[in-house]
């Protein structure tokens, strides 16, 4: 018996997500070999909690909407750091890309003439969310799965990739497990996409389900490829927060969009408070002209409520630390309050945001048709991740791709709601049609088969210490650490602690282990878990500690204004040849001119 | 702060027993919460799938108390405080391990059903166009977050064990969310009378009362599935009738 | 896949992990149409106080409507004597000649189906409770196929609707002392009235109805009528169940109301 199964493909993708299922789809249509591999059942990724919906410039609802609008939105949502070629294209692709989803079978809300109809979000000037109630990315993964099992890929439910396995400079393989009997699987491939979404469980509070590890990040890390802007973590600004167990836990930025406004613990709506200069031609400055906005008046300017999220969550997070907060911790988030303006208030919250009122409903007891919710800052989505090239998706590793969450470029400082299941179509795509391109002009790999054993024998670490520390505890140990320190608001000398904490605990992932024994073992897959955490976890903190300016999503005590100098570099990590972490600043490329005017033109409108 | 006793499944198809595990009662706990608590703090290699433990997902079903349900949508305060609570593992599917169980049977299903098929486009730019009254059944059914707790809770599958002849009520409403799109031009009528075994369904509903997302999966879709099989195979006067009004296949057909 | 080749192990009748009184339900309707079916046959086979015309009314009983041969002051359709291919060890009824079809109709009503799968044949006894029979045929042969003439029996129980509509109507005329006929309101007027509108409530929900109206479309959208027919039907559906229950437990008493007024036991108290 071999200690390992192996499987050879031409493409391999990790992630069964929007991303991963995407670039599976547009492999697989060039003939290539194509297996993907989840750590879930496949249908179950995080993208099923996707709510609002997916921005593209369809124009179905506003017709003055077009990709120069989406572009320059999501270059002033991102503070200008993001790659503005993968702005481009994102904003030129997604409508292609939704329209796609329809023939596949996704089934989208209608606009009165029958087209798929677009509501407003955060930072987006017009309508542009296509979407499914409150349930958009379900039924994108959905269409995804749906369309996807009949292309002719292979897909490995259940299986966690440890490391990726390399030859020369490129990559060649990948190195996992499988859940049901702990069986180990080697997957050579001449081209690998990377797709594992997000990181958000380093966190205590997050949106993030249990596989929101950072293995994407990590692997690639560990791989040898550079990681970009890592400090830009997003923070939900509406996360629920209580009863406990459901803390975190997302309410859609579409209540909002409906008109839901957020109050103190008087009832005042504070969000009229603070409206950055940015966005204040376009915000709302009373409450009348905010409603009529929600009603679809075209003249009338957006609430502040839609502001972007990095500035609704640290309103939010002032209201909390000055004591003006909700009695557990939160805002109220209040949608009753339209009853004023709709006469059946019941049944269009109900038919809007479906899933929220079930999500109060069941599990906090409460009844949002009339009364608000407790909401509060959630750890939500990461901007940064492993740096790709724009065109092709491909990182700095040689056959080794990313797409989805994992990558960045496209958001730089703050995502937009909506840019997001966007993101993973239009990406996902191109990641999927490179790699398999990528697949075909470079032939076979001959992996670094040493370099499997020494996965082999990592991975079984946890059985040497079967009365090693518990993998749970360390890991609590992590997310208290980053809650506390890695915050919203962030100061030198707390990030410095999280880095000499994360050091201690990976003293502690030394010595942690499991008992029981290889069968669907979820104190193994914890331990396993413990690497990649730990290591985005500093690539989190040392990024954060980094940067010494407040911009976006990342917000510094010490440093509370921009900078112009610190606004031009990214901060790209790398693995250094001494087994640290190594980190630069670099230089952002200069915007291609047509597009700098693109910019400037809808900064006046 | 009081206890709660669960009793869990431990152990595989074969061999295993219920255990009882005490823990600490938080509020508003729910039964997901309680299991990662004996997870985290007393049995470190108990199984069980989880994904958002928000109701999205459909990864952690399990039976509480005798019931299908999904885990992270059960409170502890909905259940008698009196007796232990009980938590095992899906009946109709083998059990991998604890609370996992294997349901690669349902996927298997899905891939035999053929798959959507749309008209042509309606516009020069390749897009459709529907209203929103003719997309609502469809939407309904597209709600589903395939827990397969339908699947587990139908006695066909549960007690019958036809597996190779029926595709169960999670298949049931996939198939009637195709066939009432007004863009798909597929048949699957005939499938749904042979090979679905539409025929077995004997409408007695726990599907739809255990539906987490309160689709109403046995009068919204398996009926009128049920009375579409009925036009097309045992109804001699709509058959009559086709004679004179070709039937969407056939439409189908001309069109493309 | 491996799923097939693993036998599940059958659990018995009864056996279950639910800890709520899940028996109640299907014991519940287990005697509510068994009430039903001894009355009602009881009743069928009366012949005889169906038609009450004691203070002028013309009430008669839901069960037989129409009156095909029966006494001459209730206007038999046919005539006073019954039919003569009548089986002689039979029994002779009107009652019988039409219960088939009301009969048929809900028998092959897909709530009632699923109901007395249920209490009567415990298929299963409740959801997630073993059942006593290994076997399983449910409706996709013989002899439960059958049930897919359900929407034959819809036609019919439309056309019982407009009979039992005439009746309410009757219901309402009232032969003075002098031969001549006036509008009037007694107790059984409503008795009756109420008795046509919960059974046009359960028929015109019927899940085949809702079929025909427009549930056989998948764009709703070109054909407005239909699409609103069946919002219609479909709200009157979404408690089939409800209305199922009351008409059968009306009909029930409406006979009951008619029959007792008729043996002289209780007085139709006339309003106007």
């Amino acid at each position: 018996m071999t200690a390992w199964a192996e499987h050879e493909y031409d493409v391999l993708i990790i992630g069964a997500g929007g991303a991963g299922l995407r670039a599976a789809i547009e492999a697989s249509s060039t003939g290539a070999r194509v297996g993907v591999v989840c750590k879930s059942l496949l249908g179950k990724a995080h993208t099923v909690m996707a709510e609002g919906g997916m921005a593209a410039a369809m124009a179905n609802v506003d017709d003055r909407d077009g990709w120069t609008t989406h572009f320059a939105d999501t270059m002033r949502g991102g503070q200008y750091l993001n790659n503005w070629r993968m702005a481009e294209l994102h904003a030129k692709e997604a409508p292609d890309r939704v329209n796609e989803l329809e023939a596949w079978g996704a089934v989208m809300d209608r606009t009165p003439d029958g087209r798929i109809n677009q509501r407003n979000f955060g930072g987006h000037r017009y309508p542009r969310l296509a979407h499914v109630g409150d349930r958009t990315g379900l039924e994108m993964i959905r269409t995804l799965q749906d369309h996807g099992i009949h292309q002719g890929f292979e897909v490995h439910m259940e299986v966690t990739v440890t490391d990726l396995v390399k030859d020369g400079s490129r990559i060649a393989g990948a190195f996992a497990y499988e859940r049901e009997h702990g069986r180990f699987v080697f997957f050579k491939a001449r081209a690998i996409v990377l797709a594992t979404g997000g990181l958000g469980r380093c966190y205590r509070i997050t949106s993030n389900s249990w596989e929101g590890t950072g293995d994407g990040h990590s692997l690639a890390y560990h791989a040898g490829a550079q990681m970009r802007d890592m400090e830009f973590l997003q923070f939900h600004p509406t996360g629920m927060v209580w009863p406990p167990s459901v803390r975190g836990i997302l309410v859609t930025e579409g209540v909002r969009g409906e008109g839901g406004i957020l109050k103190d613990k008087d009832g005042r709506r504070f969000m009229f408070d603070d409206i950055p200069d940015a966005y204040a031609h376009q915000t709302a400055d009373n409450e009348e002209e905010g409603w009529r906005y929600i009603r679809g008046d075209k003249e009338a300017r957006r609430p502040p409520e839609l502001l972007t999220r990095d500035h609704v969550a640290r309103c939010i997070n002032r209201q909390i630390k000055s004591n003006m907060g909700s009695p557990n911790g939160g805002v109220y988030l209040d949608i009753a309050w339209i009853k004023e303006h709709i006469t059946d208030h019941t049944g269009h919250i109900k038919k809007k945001l479906p899933s929220m009122y079930h999500q109060f409903k069941e599990l906090a007891g409460v009844d949002i048709t009339e009364e608000p919710m407790e909401v509060g800052p959630t750890v939500h989505y990461a901007m940064g991740g492993i740096l790709v090239d724009p065109e092709t998706q491909m990182t700095t590793v040689d056959g080794l791709f990313a797409a989805g969450e994992c990558a960045a470029g496209l958001h730089g400082a703050n995502r937009l709601g909506g840019n997001s299941l966007s993101d993973l179509i239009v990406f996902g795509k191109r990641a999927g049609e490179y790699a398999a391109k990528y697949a075909v002009e470079h032939g076979d790999v001959h992996p670094d088969m040493a370099a499997v054993e020494r996965a082999r024998l990592e991975a079984e670490m946890p059985f040497d210490h079967p009365d090693g520390e518990n993998a749970f505890s360390i890991q609590n140990d992590l997310q208290s650490l980053m809650q506390d320190n890695v915050g919203i608001v962030r100061t030198e000398s707390e990030m410095q602690q999280a880095i000499t904490g994360i050091d201690s605990l990976k003293q502690r992932m030394e010595s942690c282990g499991t008992g029981g024994n290889r069968d669907y073992n979820p104190g193994w897959h914890t331990a396993l878990d413990l690497k990649p955490l730990l290591t985005i976890s500093e690539m989190i903190a040392r990024s954060a500690e980094s940067r010494k300016e407040s911009r976006g999503a990342h917000h510094r005590e010490d440093y509370p204004d921009k900078d112009e100098q610190e606004g031009r570099l990214i901060t790209i990590i790398e693995k250094a040849d001494d087994g640290g972490m190594s980190l630069t600043k670099q230089e952002l490329p200069p915007i291609r001119e047509d597009l700098v005017a693109i910019i400037e033109e809808n900064q006046k409108k | 702060m009081s206890t709660v006793t669960l009793r869990i499944w431990r152990g595989t198809e074969d061999e295993g027993s219920f255990e009882e595990y005490s823990i600490e009662r938080n509020p508003g706990m729910v039964v997901l919460d309680a299991v990662h608590k004996v997870q985290a703090e007393q049995a470190p290699d108990l199984a069980c799938r989880w994904n958002c433990k928000a109701g999205k997902c459909g990864s952690c079903s399990a039976e509480i108390n005798g019931m299908p349900k999904l885990m992270c949508m059960t409170r502890l305060d909905d259940l008698p405080e009196d007796k232990p609570i009980m938590v095992q593992p899906l009946k109709t599917f083998r059990t991998i391990k604890d609370l996992v169980t294997d349901v690669s049977w349902n996927y298997a299903v899905k891939k035999k059903i053929k798959p959507f098929k749309p008209r042509k486009p309606d516009a020069p730019d390749g897009t459709w166009r529907m209203k929103q009254v003719d997309v609502e059944r469809v939407q309904e059914f597209r709600k589903c977050i395939e827990c397969f707790l339908c699947q587990d809770v139908c006695h066909v599958l549960r007690d019958h064990e036809k597996y190779d002849e029926f595709i169960g009520p999670r298949f049931l409403i996939y198939t009637a969310g195709l066939e009432m799109n007004p863009l798909d031009t597929e048949d699957r009528i005939s499938d749904l009378k042979k090979r679905d075994g539409i025929g077995y369904c004997n409408i007695t509903k726990c599907c739809t009362v255990v539906c987490p997302e309160h689709i109403k999966i046995t009068d919204n879709g398996i009926i009128p599935m049920k009375e579409r099989v009925v036009d097309e195979f045992y109804d001699p006067l709509t058959r009559l009738f086709r004679i004179f009004k070709p039937s969407k296949k056939s439409k189908a057909e001309e069109s493309s | 896949m491996a799923r097939q080749d693993i036998p599940l192990e059958q659990v018995s009748v009864g056996v279950t992990a639910r800890k709520d009184n899940w028996w109640i339900k299907p014991l519940l309707v287990f005697l509510g149409f068994s009430t039903f079916i001894v009355y009602s046959t009881w009743a069928a086979f009366q012949n005889a106080d169906y038609f009450f015309n004691g203070n002028g009314a013309q009430y008669l009983s839901p069960f037989y409507s129409p009156l095909l041969y029966g006494q001459a002051d209730a206007h038999p359709v046919f005539g006073t004597e019954h039919p003569a291919w009548w089986p002689g060890w039979l029994p002779f009824s009107p009652a019988l000649l039409i219960l088939w079809a009301p009969g048929g109709f809900r028998f092959t009503c897909y709530y009632y189906r699923g109901a007395y799968y249920k209490s009567f044949w415990l298929d299963p006894p409740a959801c997630a409770v073993g059942e006593p029979r290994k076997g399983y045929r449910g409706e996709q042969k013989l002899p439960l196929i059958l049930q897919n003439i359900h929407r034959y029996f819809l036609y019919v129980a439309l056309l019982f609707i407009v009979i039992l509509t005439y009746d309410a109507v009757i219901s309402f005329i009232f032969v003075n002392p002098d031969g001549t006929k006036s509008f009037g309101i007694g107790i059984g007027s409503f008795v009756i009235t109420i008795n046509v509108i919960l059974l046009s409530g359960y028929t015109l929900g019927c899940h085949s109805f809702r079929h025909m109206v427009g549930g056989k479309l998948d764009c709703f959208s070109k054909n407005p009528v239909r699409a609103k027919s069946w919002e219609c039907v479909t709200c009157l559906n979404s408690k089939h169940m409800t209305w199922a229950w009351f008409s059968l437990f009306w009909v029930g008493f409406t006979d009951l109301y008619v029959r007792l007024c008729a043996a002289g036991i209780w007085t139709d108290w006339r309003i106007l």
